[in-house]
């Protein structure tokens, strides 16, 4: 059955939201533990695990930062402090 | 070095939510614990707004915007069609919308609903007033909240109402799921939707979520607020299930006080500097002390 659809599902892609972002999230894979926090909490849903494995086994997270608005909640309440918010030169 | 996103969430990023929105982090885990085989009915707000600008969506399921009252409306309609094709079991029905539409404007449609013993999931998101017109006061307001329909002053200090008692509406209908939770605890949020979605009948799930504008808070602290109003009591985290209290979230000892949560938003800061503000802050702890006894946090 074909329907014709109004929009596309999902595709407020199109629509970067990273240039409203006036603090930058750094992540510091030295100290992270990989629980996932920050995956969790984010709002926009644009914080992910990257794939790439260390020694220990952990998964590093990794933002996507066309997505990314800088709201800092992820830095908040990350156990383990290892994002930090930097402003961001453009 | 550039990641590539997998977006595996069924809300897309994109949309025009503010930054720290609780709204649209509430909405993401719903969604992603309610699975692709879900309609959701949207009431007006902040959610619908947001997520639908024309001709985008976010959304990757099947959706439909309501008029404000009858989001609860449409759902029993989708329920029905459902039903006549035989796929009831198949498909979750939820209705969504904010506090305005359900404290206030859907209330009676959603009461008519609940009536019928409809199985559809109603999610309302608390952010305690009319955010996407501009912070008017409404059901939901607790007292002495600044919203712009009731701003401070001389002889005022803010909202003078108490907040409607939404769960205990929804327990008389007798609906058989009815829970509260906070977007502070998103594990609990989450498994509060998958008790929900495995009973049958009708649900109410309430969830307060920060709203950065509105509350004048910082963006950073959205999950921070709504953890302070779990831990003072102010707003209970309980679940019923066919009526009886089956889980209540319990307060850490020592309880932190109430101020600690006014005092991380705009919306209260007037209450802090009158005699009268302070009656106020009195009133609202003596209202997280009766939660604890009530609810045994």
């Amino acid at each position: 059955m074909k329907i014709n659809l109004a929009v596309e599902p999902g595709s407020t892609m199109k629509n970067k939201t990273g240039n409203w972002r006036t603090f930058m999230p750094i992540i510091d894979h030295e100290k992270c533990i990989a629980c996932g926090t920050c995956a969790r909490v984010c709002p926009e849903g644009c914080v992910f695990a990257n794939g790439e494995k260390i020694l220990q086994g952990k998964v590093f997270f990794e933002k996507d930062l066309d997505y990314c608005k800088g709201c800092g909640i992820c830095a908040e309440e990350c156990p383990v402090k290892c994002i930090k918010m930097e402003i961001e030169m453009k | 070095m550039q990641y590539k996103m997998p977006f595996n969430y069924l809300i897309n990023p994109g949309h025009s939510a503010c930054a720290g929105c609780g709204e649209i982090l509430a909405m993401r885990h719903v969604l992603q614990i309610a699975g692709r085989n879900t309609i959701i009915a949207n009431a007006t707000g902040c959610s619908e707004v947001t997520t639908s600008r024309f001709p985008m969506s976010s959304f990757k399921v099947p959706w439909i915007h309501a008029n404000f009252e009858n989001a609860q409306a449409v759902a029993s309609g989708i329920s029905a069609a459902l039903r006549q094709k035989g796929m009831e079991d198949q498909v979750n029905v939820i209705a969504w919308g904010g506090d305005g539409a359900t404290f206030d404007i859907g209330l009676g449609l959603i009461s008519g609903s609940w009536e019928r013993q409809e199985n559809i999931l109603y999610v309302c998101f608390d952010n305690e007033a009319y955010m996407n017109t501009g912070i008017q006061a409404s059901g939901a307001t607790p007292e002495g909240a600044n919203t712009t329909t009731t701003p401070p002053g001389k002889k005022s200090t803010g909202d003078d109402n108490l907040k409607k008692d939404m769960p205990a509406i929804a327990l008389a209908h007798h609906c058989v799921y009815v829970a509260t939770a906070t977007v502070g605890n998103i594990i609990d949020l989450q498994e509060k939707v998958k008790k929900a979605l495995s009973m049958k009948g009708p649900k109410y799930l309430q969830i307060l979520v920060t709203c950065v504008p509105g509350w004048y808070t910082d963006s950073k602290d959205t999950i921070k607020v709504a953890r302070l109003a779990q831990q003072t009591g102010i707003y209970p985290i309980i679940e019923y299930v066919n009526g009886e209290l089956t889980g209540a979230a319990k307060c850490p000892r020592p309880k932190p006080p109430i101020e600690e949560y006014l005092k991380l938003q705009g919306r209260y800061k007037h209450l802090f500097k009158s005699d009268e503000g302070k009656k106020v802050v009195a009133a609202l702890q003596r209202i997280a002390e009766e939660n604890v006894r009530k609810y045994g946090l």
